[in-house]
């Protein structure tokens, strides 16, 4: 029964005070909430898209690593599937874009299933190499896939009409659409960390013999946020596909697996906003240092380097200890 | 101390040729072990006794090599450890088993939760774990920790983790509480406190400990149990078990003359 830990969370790291209610978050939520519909007036609305599928993938992953101390090295396939099933399922399909953004959610809380059921059964590092052997498997199965594109990707995914009425065509509205997906992601995951599985979620972070000696089956609280998480994974990925009209390999490949785990340490492990502001400092840094070329991943090791030396709570979580206050 | 309506009943916990090997070396060896319902029974022995292993091997931690182990007549030997759990039987840890970032509150409630069945609701507010607060305020001051409620486990000093292990511990209702070394590390007061605590307990429950504090055994204890070299050595009350010859060799001949 050794259990291989990652670090506390930054979010519940001594010294913050503990009465966590959501109440408490009120304030901030709302005034990210504020931002984010002001945002696509003074930003291009594309460009806040992919912030807001990332940090909805980024607030995915951190589900499972901040609250249940699991790190997935293989986040990718869900990310990724979700894409291809989302947006075959529209250009193929022809379905409609809710039901695209679900086919591709529901494939991958499914593979969720099964890549969680065979990896939970290891613990520590070794999660985490079943986690990034499955993701490589289903990397080189999108690569030789028919309905992949393989190299070429699914392109020219239509974004179609949202309930039949809306076309979303036009950006701004399909940023309003996104934002609404990210929000009820982000209010899903806040009500899941509070209910009472969420206590016992902790309880098996914290101390998972103890858990079990309180007559809780830990795999099973496991098993089901790995589901939770892939499926938001993918609910991240399938909207991301429709968005740029394209679903690429890219998506799956592990690459994307690192690039989360970066946004969520950068931001703060287990905390509630860190995801999302890790999210957007990495997308902004990709964009902005594209100029650069490959030097952009030099750039982005040594964000990781300085924040595993300087800032090892990530952003949000030294925040939240300078303010005495979860965020 | 052991009157003879518990002499007597039917054993609450009884193992019959309990081993434990771990590739040659046996660390529990043919250990038969009989529990009564209502007894404060001590599992004493000098270090390397097999006195955790055998805790382990009762709470399923550890899979015997051979034996079984009963539990109100039942056979548990092939149970996994969260079932042993539900059966009863809850465990505390010799290093104090606590969730450190979790309030002292939630600490006791994520325990209380148990009673709901399996807490898969996920969609649900914490709102619905309101009703277990008033318990587990009860089971907070029973052990004298009211005054930190909103305090993180990491926080409090180790003789109130301990107290607050063994809080834990009750919120689940066990039939039999098993205490691996409740007052190691512990200084003076919280001894007495602790010890006070278990006697408490232990009138409404059944209580197999493991404890090197002889003063806590000599005390609280109806019935002890010498393990030395993974084996038996002595059963009997204190009076008898410190006049065994083979016990003051193997252990109290250096430590309590």
């Amino acid at each position: 029964m050794t259990t291989h830990r990652v670090e506390a969370p930054a979010g519940v790291q001594g010294g913050v005070s503990r009465r966590d209610d959501v109440r408490s978050l009120r304030i901030p939520i709302l005034a990210m909430v504020l931002l984010a519909v002001v945002a696509p007036f003074v930003i291009y609305p594309v460009f806040l898209m992919k912030m807001l599928c990332f940090a909805l993938f980024a607030c995915a992953f951190n589900l499972l690593i901040g609250y249940v101390g699991l790190l997935s090295f293989g986040h990718a396939l869900f990310f990724g599937a979700a894409g291809y099933l989302a947006g075959h399922a529209a250009k193929v399909w022809g379905l409609p874009f809710e039901l695209a953004v679900l086919t591709g959610t529901a494939t991958a809380a499914l593979l969720g299933l099964v890549v969680g059921g065979l990896a939970i059964r290891s613990q520590g590092i070794y999660f985490s190499m079943i986690t990034l052997a499955l993701a490589q498997m289903f990397f080189f199965y999108c690569l030789r896939a028919q309905f992949t594109g393989g190299e070429d990707g699914i392109q020219a995914i239509p974004r179609g009409k949202l309930l039949g009425l809306v076309s979303l065509d036009n950006n701004l509205t399909m940023y309003f659409v996104v934002l609404a997906i990210f929000l009820f992601g982000f209010f899903f995951i806040l009500r899941v960390i509070h209910s009472p599985f969420g206590q016992v979620m902790k309880a098996v972070r914290e101390n998972e013999p103890r858990a079990v000696s309180l007559g809780y089956k830990a795999d099973h609280y496991k098993l089901i946020t790995f589901v939770l998480s892939a499926g938001l994974s993918g609910l991240a990925g399938g909207t991301k596909s429709i968005v740029f009209q394209l679903a690429s390999l890219t998506d799956v490949h592990w690459g994307t697996s690192g690039e989360v785990i970066l946004m969520v340490l950068l931001g703060g492990l287990g905390t509630v906003f860190g995801p999302i502001v890790g999210a957007v400092v990495i997308i902004c840094v990709e964009s902005y240092l594209a100029g650069l070329g490959g030097w952009v991943t030099v750039v982005q090791g040594a964000l990781f380097v300085v924040c595993v030396l300087a800032f090892r709570r990530g952003i949000i979580g030294e925040l939240s200890r300078v303010l005495h206050r979860p965020l | 101390m052991l009157d003879s309506a518990r002499q007597t009943a039917e054993p609450l916990l009884e193992t019959h040729g309990l081993t434990k090997e771990f590739r040659g070396f046996v660390a529990v060896k043919n250990v038969s072990l009989t529990v009564r319902p209502g007894t404060i029974h001590a599992l004493i022995g000098p270090n390397g006794a097999g006195k955790t292993t055998c805790f382990n091997l009762l709470t399923k931690f550890l899979t015997p090599s051979a034996g079984t182990i009963k539990f109100k007549g039942q056979n548990i030997t092939s149970d996994r450890p969260a079932d042993v759990a539900r059966r009863g039987v809850v465990r505390s840890f010799q290093i104090s088993a606590v969730f450190p970032h979790l309030t002292v509150l939630e600490n006791i409630r994520v325990a209380l939760q148990r009673k709901r069945g399996s807490s898969f609701d996920f969609w649900r507010s914490e709102r619905a774990l309101k009703d277990l607060e008033p318990r587990a305020n009860e089971l907070a001051e029973a052990v004298g920790l009211q005054d930190f409620l909103h305090t993180p486990a990491v926080e409090l000093p180790y003789g109130r983790k301990r107290a607050l292990e063994i809080a834990t511990t009750l919120a689940l209702d066990p039939e039999l509480l098993l205490l691996d070394e409740p007052t190691a590390g512990m200084g003076h007061e919280d001894v007495d406190r602790i010890a006070a605590l278990i006697k408490r307990v232990g009138a409404s429950r059944t209580v197999l400990m493991v404890e090197h504090n002889l003063k806590v055994v000599a005390n609280i204890s109806h019935i002890i149990t010498v393990l030395a070299r993974g084996e038996v050595l002595a059963e009997g009350d204190y009076a008898a078990v410190s006049k065994n010859k083979d016990v003051m060799q193997a252990y109290m001949g250096t430590e309590h003359a």
